[in-house]
């Protein structure tokens, strides 16, 4: 049982997410990446409770929480590794 | 088409909006504090929608068919919402000092209140 009003909506938060993979390979200094990547990570997470909600599992939201959680330790050690190295 | 249906196409609506100019705001700022200003307000703004959407959606799918399924949909929905609301307002903080500690100024920017308060490679 699809619902396709949610599965076009993903596919659109897809290209969405195809957009800010372009700042992440144009980006002139390491931070503009960085904010690429934390705003695809963000779009993913959307993209994936909507996809959960389309086709009727609740594994794909389990799955996004995971994400999100992981996505956002990456994004602090990069962080930490920008300023001065991982003490 | 019901009321619940023009709910969740109303809450869709401003998902899309919200996260398509989050990343369009990734090409139109000039340098990386601005770009981070746009796209992590836009982008939290927009999931939230999609969260309460989904979280519509599955409540009057409970309230039909009555399978015990959709409330758990509900409630890791909320889950997920909640971790993503405490983790990237966080995470924007911490790219933005690891981005000035790291020597990328302001573009354009007339007062740099963090010029010299921060040591370099110290928290």
């Amino acid at each position: 049982m699809i619902e396709p009003v949610f599965f076009y909506s993903a596919l659109i938060i897809m290209v969405g997410a195809f957009i800010a993979v372009l700042r992440v390979l144009l980006g002139p200094t390491v931070p503009d990446r960085v904010v690429g990547v934390d705003t695809l990570n963000t779009l993913v997470v959307a993209g994936m409770v909507l996809l959960g909600a389309a086709y009727d599992r609740t594994i794909y939201i389990d799955i996004a929480i995971v994400y999100a959680l992981l996505s956002y330790i990456g994004t602090l050690a990069i962080a930490r590794y920008m300023q001065g190295g991982l003490k | 088409m019901n009321t619940v249906d023009y709910v969740i196409y109303a809450f869709l609506a401003i998902n899309i909006t919200f996260n398509l100019l989050g990343s369009i705001a990734l090409h139109r700022f000039p340098d990386v504090y601005t770009r981070l200003h746009g796209a992590t307000k836009c982008t939290t703004f927009g999931t939230i929608f999609a969260v309460l959407a989904v979280v519509v959606h599955s409540l009057y799918r409970l309230d039909v068919t009555g399978d015990p399924k959709y409330l758990q949909m509900t409630l890791h929905s909320v889950v997920a919402l909640i971790a993503l609301l405490l983790t990237n307002p966080t995470g924007a903080h911490a790219i933005a000092k690891a981005a000035h500690l790291s020597g990328v100024k302001p573009v354009k920017a007339v007062i740099d209140a963090y010029e010299g308060k921060l040591g370099g490679g110290e928290e």
